[in-house]
């Protein structure tokens, strides 16, 4: 027989006994490592300190000497029906971000409250994470009930007051319970010194908790997480690898990846070492082949073509709490992390900011503090596919990372009104700055006699554009074109560039720099590989009011913009260069015998 | 009847599959025990078969000889980018344990911790296994390995159980525990200032007998010294001979271990109890602080 596991995090403000309950409930279900206790018992001895249940996490010395919990243990119990990783948070607020990281994990909560000492402000603020990071079944233990004589009034009070503090942000817990962790009341038995208490002891309710599982019934949500295309010993197979987050999908049915609305339908699921399977669902990773082949990069979210979408969009209404140490403020660039997906985003407005252990909110706040709660609009360079948290938690929830560090996280709340307002303000911006010469664009055109013009040649990641892009320019050149190929930007977006280099970064810079050649009047060839109809369109913005054409080399995956020309894959440079020549006349960017 | 294991072997391959997407100098140690072999299995579910980074053991020269000639065998049949490391110089100067020169934690801070620092840093000759020739030339390649999955489990021991599953490390590959990055919602620290080394946990979840219980599911071949052999005894842990002793246990194949590991005698006693190092001082503690896994 198999036995169930459950992830259980235990919260609560400094002191108030959760490693204590741990270590405990791990001494008296007898889930120690034979002699541990006797170990923790002796070591205490020989230091002359008084023996305390919390001693059996603290495994690593200077935990120890502070005697606090720095970040989350894990360790696992049994009780007679299953088994559990108890995940100890700490309660210090400076350790924030590792109480996030232990609930985050979990799929129930204790909240352990000191009789004597009451609700403190971590007790509000653990409660109100616990919501915010969707963990909804909580017990809320009062612990210390030997300090205030095992009083029934003083239990009721503390539940009175932190009842009323969970209803007012949504929370309704599982259970109120009084403990005395030291002496190990309640914990597994009811105990004669709580006899007015009529509930189960602690250890029933943590077995009446449910494990979540995967739920099947909502839509199928597969975020993809890579593509592969391994070509040794003869593996010709593409395939899309990621986990489904939710929903199930069998082969034949038909799929569409978001943002870019590509089509496809489920050929194969491929898996290494397993029976072939014709569905998966959700919590599995797993990778499928799709035909036709379509072109996608991670960070999109595979969906049933039937299915209710997820929202697409630039701009959403979320709320957010803040781990960073530096403020987040509008004008900064951060980078959003959602599903799989990573995109350069700024905070346009603060709604309201709250305080999490007062819940005090504070309106019109210009930033984002530390441990703030905030109710915010974010705006993302690109577009990117998410959900509600109430239609799919596992692609409503993202992260925001500050330079290096994950500095907050956040749930989608809805779609805000979409202005792209980042591109066309930093276009405002540009243009209002920008100091004009009596010498137009009409007056160079005639100087040099040809309408300057951004030439893109857009291909796959793994095709070559370079030997044609470079062919063009000596072409032109030769025909007395004023003309530049600009070589750099296969560096940076090729399949050589650097693993986790900021791509929308670079298609912002390149589209900066076709701008000031296209200003001066100039014909430029940019080789632009992988390109997607998105970056396509920020380049065509930001090189406004020129004109921009765009050469697909190779299978086409450009479906939503407009393509100039099409070239095969394998073209000569030669003819290849011929061709976007003629596509030059075609367009009147230059004559062919220009007096 | 072992889906709990669907979730965790979800979730390593999960991080396998975002190690390879953000890691370029990417490898993976291998130690030849069975936490190792059941992570190296799942690299392989995760990749399809192809496993697409190097596989790094360091070989102390201690080792038992059974596990190297698995080790080749499985190599060379799965096709694997094999290297292994060694602290050459300690050895040929006779400073260590067995020789009667160190302590024996001293001896795997020099076999085992020096030995895996100057692998990964490329510093030492990194020892490739050419299938062609079928034997071990040195590896032209001495580009530092900046991200490195291992496969330590956090019920292990009391310091892995506070282990992330993208754990940052500085220069001297130094583990701030007090200061770790969140991780939340799938979401890992995955951005770094240069310099930076990173670990990978895909086996944080696991338990020891999660590991068997896969073992048995997957039909993952394993060195035998983990099985009863007549004798009466086998090997729990396995490491170098001088310091690792086998366990009393009849458990003479992966069915027998799981029974013994659910019911048995060994449902309360350490798995690295037979580790002698650990017994020592602070043992693992300080080892693991300098590098060790």
């Amino acid at each position: 027989m198999q036995r169930e596991r459950l992830n259980l995090v235990v919260v609560g403000h400094v002191d108030h006994g959760k490693s204590t309950v741990i270590g405990r409930l791990l001494a008296d279900t007898g889930s120690l490592p034979e002699g541990r206790l006797e170990q923790v018992k002796a070591t205490c001895a020989r230091n002359a300190k008084p023996f305390e249940y919390a001693f059996l996490l603290d495994a690593l010395a200077n935990e120890q000497s502070q005697g606090i919990t720095i970040d989350t243990a894990r360790c696992f119990f049994k009780s007679k029906t299953r088994d559990y990783i108890i995940i100890d948070a700490p309660g210090h607020i400076e350790f924030l971000k590792n109480m996030v990281t232990g609930a985050a994990r979990a799929e129930a909560a204790l909240l352990v409250i000191d009789a004597k000492e009451g609700v403190r402000e971590n007790s509000r603020r653990h409660g109100y994470m616990l919501s915010m990071l969707g963990i909804r079944q909580v017990v809320v233990c009062v612990n210390k009930m030997d300090l205030v004589a095992y009083a029934e009034s003083a239990y009721e009070a503390i539940s009175a007051e932190y009842a009323a503090f969970l209803a007012r942000i949504g929370v309704r817990p599982a259970a109120f319970i009084p403990i005395s962790a030291i002496n190990g009341e309640n914990l597994i038995e009811p105990a004669a010194s709580l006899g007015w208490y009529r509930g189960p002891a602690l250890l029933d309710l943590i077995d009446g908790f449910a494990n979540e599982k995967a739920s099947d019934e909502k839509s199928f949500r597969f975020p993809v997480q890579d593509v592969y295309k391994f070509t040794e010993y003869g593996d010709d197979r593409r395939v899309v690898a990621g986990r489904v987050e939710s929903g199930s999908i069998g082969v034949g049915e038909e799929v569409v990846f978001l943002p870019s609305n590509k089509r496809a339908r489920i050929r194969s699921i491929e898996e290494f070492s397993h029976e072939p399977r014709t569905s998966v669902s959700a919590g599995l990773s797993t990778a499928f082949t799709v035909e036709p082949e379509v072109y996608v990069r991670p960070g999109e979210v595979m969906v049933r073509a039937g299915d209710p979408p997820p929202m697409v969009g630039t701009t959403f209404r979320a709320n957010l709490f803040w781990m960073g140490r530096q403020p987040m403020v509008r004008g900064r660039k951060y980078k959003l992390k959602i599903a799989t997906a990573e995109v350069p985003v700024w905070l346009r407005a603060v709604r309201s900011a709250l305080d999490a252990s007062e819940l005090q909110a504070v309106e019109a706040k210009g930033q984002i503090d530390l441990y703030d709660v905030a109710d915010c609009v974010l705006e993302t360079f690109k577009p990117v596919a998410g959900d509600r948290i109430g239609d799919v938690a596992a692609t409503g929830r993202f992260v925001i990372v500050d330079g290096f560090e994950i500095a907050g996280g956040g749930i989608l709340i809805e779609q805000a009104s979409e202005e792209r307002s980042l591109v066309r303000e930093h276009i405002r911006v540009r243009e209002r700055g920008w100091e004009r010469t009596p010498i137009t664009a009409g007056i160079r055109s005639a100087r040099y006699q040809q309408r300057s013009t951004f030439v893109v040649v857009a291909g796959e990641a793994d095709v070559d554009a370079r030997p044609l892009a470079r062919r063009l320019e000596e072409r032109l050149l030769e025909r007395g074109r004023f003309v530049y190929y600009l070589g750099l930007s296969n560096a940076l977006l090729g399949v050589q560039a650097d693993v986790g280099e900021d791509r929308s970064e670079f298609i912002r810079r390149l589209g900066e720099v076709a701008h000031l050649f296209t200003d001066a009047g100039t014909i430029l060839i940019a080789t632009v590989p992988d390109a997607d109809d998105d970056e396509l369109s920020i380049l065509r913005e930001l090189n406004r009011p020129n004109d921009m054409l765009v050469v697909s080399l190779g299978e086409g995956q450009l479906d939503g913009s407009p393509v100039d020309l099409r070239l095969a894959e394998g073209i000569e440079p030669e003819s290849g260069a011929r061709e976007i020549e003629s596509l030059l006349m075609r367009n009147n960017v230059f004559v062919e015998y220009a007096i | 009847m072992y889906e709990h294991l669907d979730k965790l072997e979800a979730q390593s391959v999960y991080i396998f599959r975002e190690a390879y997407r953000k890691f370029k100098n990417l490898a993976m140690l291998w130690s030849i025990g069975k936490d190792s072999t059941v992570l190296l299995w799942l690299a392989r579910k995760a990749f399809l078969g192809h496993v697409p980074f190097p596989l790094v053991h360091i070989d102390t020269s201690f080792k038992i000889p059974e596990m190297i000639s698995y080790r080749d065998h499985l190599a060379l049949s799965w096709r694997l980018n094999m290297v292994y490391g060694q602290n050459t110089e300690a050895l040929r100067a006779k400073r260590t344990f067995p020789d009667g020169a160190l302590s024996r934690t001293e001896c795997c801070q020099a076999l085992k911790s020096d030995a895996l620092r100057h692998t990964l840093s490329g510093e030492w000759t990194r020892f490739r296994l050419d299938h062609k020739l079928k034997k071990y030339v040195p590896d032209e390649n001495t580009e530092p390995y900046t991200g490195v999955i291992v496969g330590v489990r956090a019920d292990e021991e009391g310091s892995r159980s506070k282990e992330r599953y993208f754990s940052p490390r500085d220069k001297h590959n130094d583990w701030n525990v007090d200061d770790q990055p969140p991780e939340l919602w799938n979401q890992f620290k995955t951005d770094f200032a240069p310099g930076t080394h990173i670990r990978i946990h895909p086996l944080l979840d696991w338990t020891e007998l999660n590991i068997w219980e896969y073992i048995h599911r997957e039909s993952i071949p394993v060195v035998s010294l983990y099985f009863d052999c007549g004798e009466g005894t086998r090997y729990r842990s396995l490491g170098c001979y001088p310091c690792t002793t086998p366990v009393a246990s009849k458990a003479r194949n992966v069915e027998e271990i799981i029974e013994e590991l659910r019911t048995g005698k060994f449902s309360n006693v350490a798995e690295r109890s037979g580790r002698a190092q650990d017994l020592e001082g602070a043992g693992l503690e300080v080892l693991r602080r300098s590098g060790y896994m």
